[in-house]
């Protein structure tokens, strides 16, 4: 049985609403820099930058944009007994030092995921600001961590996916 | 994706499937050493042991960074002031680094198949970093890598290797990898170095350099070991450096974009002329640094088992 949190509307309106509150906190193009995590929340970055791009009338290309993979910062390598995560790219083409970053990802719920990009983060350099958006928060949090734009709030322990146009045909989060 | 096994003992027992699962893991590793910071925790609070019974700076090296680029703890064994020359057993020294609570044993042998003996006495992950005349599967493997790095793909590709082939534990590791991965590969050196069933391998043989080279989109140089002279395997240097050093005059009569790779370490002016050896289409340095991104991918992708370190 499958139950829909965000159907295909609700999920769009949902990224369009953080992206009006991500450019409302921030004005200034060249100060920040989207960055979603691999792999949906890479595209969730793409969609938001495209829908900021519309709201300050700013081309998508020179909003700043770059991928994260935390696999190698994972802190459970060693649960994985057949079958070690694939690495994915890390690319982060600017220098982030004094930038405000908007890190992207589909679902938070223990925050290791996040604390494990911060980490990826330091390696690069010290940027001015680190600010979450998720599209789900399913609650049972591990870590402090909380974040600052949020599409719905789901309070879960079952398992949430994301589908999205790019990859999955259409837009929907379920619990499955 | 992950390796089904724990240790990489040759190429010969990898399959196209876990070659493949290699090369994919090694462009976002190396990605890594372009930022000021190169290192990450994946393999934190792990022991990596490098045995080595033969000299070797390179590999050894390039298997230190690797695993200290994943930062792991990493214990250098040299058997010269170590047990070894006591007497101890091959099995009882990695016994022993085990006891130590070594994840990972490196070991270069001149013995083929002491690689294996140590693999299948222990837990932890036992890496070959060549053993006698059998496999170095790493320089296969960063060989491998650094071909589908700059050609963008492997299959149909002919491959060339030249020199010493007998002897050569890299050949051996090539040959499997490359046909694997469906390139057709040829070997090339006086007769008394090269043997006869390597063509059980789907391997070609051409005596004559001059008309190997001409087809190749690859020319891999191995070195040739002066000591195999003694043995008289070939006449003299000289003849050797006329019939088969790659020369400027033999690299024209190659492809434009042929790939000039060679392992190291290089006798200038024997197997490779300094002019090839420095030409653009050299790829020598590269290597080096695939190597160590290539290392990384192996370390992290060996299946662990449970857990060589917390029983």
């Amino acid at each position: 049985m499958e139950e829909i949190i965000l159907d295909s509307n609700a999920f769009q309106d949902a990224l369009r609403m953080i992206s009006i509150k991500i450019f409302a906190d921030n004005q200034n193009i060249s100060d920040f820099a989207i960055v979603g995590i691999q792999s949906k929340g890479v595209f969730l970055a793409k969609r938001i930058i495209s829908e900021i791009a519309k709201l300050s009338s700013v081309k998508e290309f020179e909003i700043l944009f770059g991928t994260l993979d935390i696999t190698l910062h994972r802190d459970d390598l060693d649960d994985f007994e057949s079958g070690m995560p694939i690495i994915k790219d890390t690319v982060i083409p600017f220098d982030l030092n004094r930038k405000n970053i908007i890190l992207i990802d589909d679902v938070l719920f223990t925050g290791r995921t996040v604390k494990a990009a911060l980490d990826v983060f330091t390696d690069f350099g010290r940027p001015k600001s680190i600010q979450l958006a998720v599209l789900v928060d399913r609650g049972f949090r591990e870590l402090p961590i909380e974040a600052k734009y949020v599409g719905v709030k789901y309070k879960t322990k079952k398992f949430i996916k994301v589908d999205c146009k790019e990859v999955n045909g259409e837009d929907k989060v379920f619990v499955s | 994706m992950s390796l089904n096994c724990k240790d990489l003992l040759g190429l010969e027992y990898l399959d196209k499937k876990d070659l493949q699962t290699i090369l994919n893991a090694v462009k976002p590793l190396k990605s890594l050493f372009t930022r000021s910071v190169k290192k990450v925790p994946t393999l934190i609070g792990k022991t990596v042991v490098t045995l080595f019974y033969e000299p070797s700076t390179r590999t050894r090296n390039s298997f230190e960074i690797a695993a200290k680029r994943l930062s792991a703890d990493v214990v250098n064994i040299v058997t010269n002031t170590s047990s070894v020359v006591k007497g101890e057993s091959l099995i009882d020294t990695g016994k022993t680094l085990e006891a130590m609570k070594a994840d990972y044993i490196i070991i270069r042998h001149s013995l083929a198949g002491a690689p294996n003996i140590l693999a299948r006495n222990l837990n932890a992950s036992v890496i070959n970093a060549g053993d006698g005349f059998h496999e170095h599967p790493t320089q296969g493997l960063l060989d491998l890598y650094t071909i589908y790095d700059k050609k963008k793909k492997i299959e149909g590709l002919k491959v060339l290797l030249v020199g010493d082939i007998v002897h050569s534990r890299v050949a051996k590791s090539n040959i499997w990898a490359l046909t694997k991965m469906g390139a057709e590969v040829a070997v090339s050196g006086p007769p008394t170095l090269i043997p006869e069933n390597i063509k059980d391998l789907g391997v070609k043989i051409y005596y004559d350099l001059d008309e190997a080279v001409k087809k190749a989109d690859v020319v891999n140089i191995l070195r040739i070991q002066l000591e195999r002279q003694q043995e008289n395997l070939f006449p003299s240097v000289h003849e050797y450096v006329e019939l088969y050093q790659l020369t400027k005059e033999r690299l024209n009569k190659a492809k434009p974009g042929v790939l000039i790779m060679h392992p190291g370490p290089m006798n200038r002016g024997i197997e490779i002329s300094s002019e090839v050896a420095d030409s653009p289409n050299a790829v020598i340095n590269e290597e080096v640094t695939n190597g160590i991104a290539v290392r990384m991918a192996v370390l992290y992708l060996l299946k662990k088992r449970k857990n060589a370190s917390s029983n």
